[in-house]
């Protein structure tokens, strides 16, 4: 089962760049169809992952040590079924959006690559092959951020396509001088040899690189410059695929994947991930309030919301690993439902400039209305499930007698209010400006996935009800194993 | 020894040029460099001195041989490299068009 999450895909981005010119109904029909087929094997997996723990498919039939194999377990189901999710409802957002470009079957063959990309990191077990899968997402984006090629769209990229070459480079250096020590590329057989060898400082050296490199990928908060530009620039359906699952599968998946299962997790790493994302928590949000371009601001909050995910994942404990999974899953919810708001103003309006808006809600009800419950679960108010992720990230922080980083999120928590008020006043409430008397609510398409991520935001905040907790529980296990995912793997193979 | 030194002096001159240079193009093949270097520390990981391809044949022993996959991972890697580099002067091109500059201190309308 576990290659059809690479096959589909790339067998749609094949079918669509090769037919999508002649018939234009082809190419919606063929991203739709393909990205809800994604949808319904990833819901799938997640039963499937709780009953078998884990799941190995060998490439060919060779075995792992040798072959390349794919692993299902809990942290994988898991991370599938965000990113799947958010990726049909934002094709089902594109059939009506992406009408205003030409080349319409060139952003879905783009598209379908950069979802091929992110599924294969997602479910690889060999690291050369995330790597090969990481940069496929990443040229993928490079070239889907400069889609609209203005004059700002190509600098955006132009600058997203350096930084993130440059982490590409550090990452397979890093990848380089693993394999030089363990002479393996198979995870479970890198995280074998390195537990049975003394640790050396060719160890440190190696985990500089890759947190450098990932680092970049995750834009914390010194390595964050490009997605401030790179971000807001992309078309709307894609900034809500960067900033709700790129961001956070080349980024953070990678980077815990690689710490906690293969080289093994150690206080130093952990304090430096908590440095970087509290940093980031607060760094992003002051930033943030500043904006007056709707998207720039939103691309501002996801550095800052990445920052609270890292935060949770590097206190190590098992109710901080949970806040932060949990955060991630509603963080790509909202922040994709809040750049497709944008999305939706610039399309009625074509202005991202909050200044110029103003009493939007009358006449784009449907708009309005979502965005107003997507940035109170962004800011953390009690129904919606950005509460109950930040509130159990604070909890964790004072769990494990952090309180300076409690209290940093708490302060990140109301700035990132103060800023949605100022989004919700000047574009949504007050008087209608006297030039925007004609402007319509967007198409029923753009409609449909607005609502539907608005309602997941709602009910995603029963995920950690007991009933349903062992969805994340099962991804929270697999991090707290740690080392013992080698034996995992392993004893899966025999 | 002084072979990975030298490519690691290699991997510091790409990383110059892209943080340094104010041409666009500059900065491209700054990231050549880099990449080269990355590429041929892969390959150096994987050499034994005089050891010879693993091609097993019928009637003979090699006993000195160099790791071959390496070798492989580094023509995955050049491939993406070939990707990346023809999309960045792709994009550097339309940027000349738009902004008629190769200086990247001239280029930036987008700032905050």
């Amino acid at each position: 089962m576990l290659p059809i999450f690479v096959i589909i895909p790339l067998g749609a981005a094949f079918l669509i760049s090769l037919l999508g010119k002649k018939i234009k109904i082809l190419s919606d029909l063929l991203a739709n169809l393909g990205t809800l087929g994604l949808l319904i094997f990833s819901l799938y997996s997640v039963p499937v992952a709780l009953a078998h723990k884990i799941l190995v498919y060998k490439i060919g039939g060779w075995m792992p040590p040798i072959g390349i194999c794919m692993v299902l377990d809990g942290l994988t189901s898991f991370m599938l079924v965000t990113v799947n999710l958010v990726s049909f409802l934002v094709t089902v957002y594109s059939i009506n959006y992406m009408e205003k470009y030409t080349d319409k079957y060139r952003f879905y063959t783009l598209f379908m690559l950069m979802l091929a990309g992110m599924n294969g990191i997602i479910v690889t077990g060999d690291l050369f092959n995330l790597f090969v899968f990481l940069e496929i997402a990443s040229i993928a984006s490079y070239a889907l951020v400069a889609f609209g090629t203005e004059a700002e769209e190509l600098e955006a990229s132009f600058k997203y396509a350096v930084m993130g070459s440059v982490a590409s480079s550090f990452i397979l250096l890093g990848i380089a001088l693993l394999y030089s020590y363990t002479s393996t590329l198979n995870m479970a057989d890198i995280a074998f040899v390195l537990s049975s060898k003394p640790n050396s400082a060719i160890i440190a050296f190696i985990t500089v690189l890759f947190l450098a490199g990932f680092a970049l990928k995750a834009a914390l908060v010194p390595f964050h410059a490009w997605l401030a530009d790179a971000h807001p620039s992309a078309p709307a359906s894609i900034s809500a695929m960067l900033s709700g699952v790129l961001i956070k599968v080349l980024g953070v998946y990678a980077l815990i994947r690689i710490f906690f299962s293969l080289i093994g997790i150690n206080n130093t790493i952990l304090s430096i991930l908590m440095f970087l994302g509290g940093l980031s928590m607060l760094a992003a949000v002051i930033l943030a309030l500043a904006q007056w371009d709707f998207k720039r601001l939103l691309a501002y909050h996801s550095i800052s919301q990445i920052g609270y995910v890292i935060l949770g994942i590097g206190l190590g404990t098992p109710l901080g690993i949970l806040g932060g999974l949990f955060h991630l899953f509603n963080h790509s919810i909202f922040k994709s439902l809040l750049f497709l708001n944008s999305g939706a103003v610039v399309y009625s309006l074509g202005t991202r400039d909050l200044q110029k808006m103003g009493g939007l809600r009358e006449k784009m009800p449907v708009t309005g209305n979502t965005s107003l419950v997507a940035s109170m679960s962004i800011a953390g108010i009690p129904p919606f499930n950005g509460f109950f992720s930040k509130f159990i990230i604070i909890l964790a922080c004072i769990q494990a007698g952090r309180f300076g980083y409690a209290f940093c999120a708490v302060i990140g928590s109301i700035l990132t209010l103060a800023s949605f008020m100022k989004v919700q006043k000047y574009a949504f409430f007050g008087k209608l400006n006297q030039n925007l008397q004609h402007i319509k609510e967007v198409p029923w398409a753009m409609r449909l996935s607005m609502i539907a991520l608005a309602v997941i935001c709602v009910v995603s905040g029963l995920l950690i009800v007991p009933k349903f907790s062992p969805f994340l529980q099962s991804a929270v296990d697999i991090l707290l194993l740690g080392n013992g995912y080698k034996d995992l793997v392993f004893g899966a193979l025999k | 020894m002084s072979v990975y030194i030298l490519c690691f002096i290699l991997f510091c001159i790409g990383l110059y040029a892209v943080l340094r240079k104010r041409n666009i193009i500059k900065i491209v093949i700054g990231l050549g460099i880099i990449e080269y270097a990355v590429n041929l520390f892969f390959v150096l990981v994987g050499y034994r001195t005089h050891g010879r391809a693993p091609i097993l044949a019928k009637d003979q022993v090699i006993l000195n041989m160099v790791d071959p996959i390496p070798q492989a991972l580094v023509l995955t890697s050049i491939v993406i490299g070939l990707a990346v580099t023809a999309l960045i002067v792709a994009i550097a091109i339309r940027l000349f068009e738009k902004y008629g500059t190769f200086d990247i201190t001239k280029i930036r309308r987008l700032k905050g």
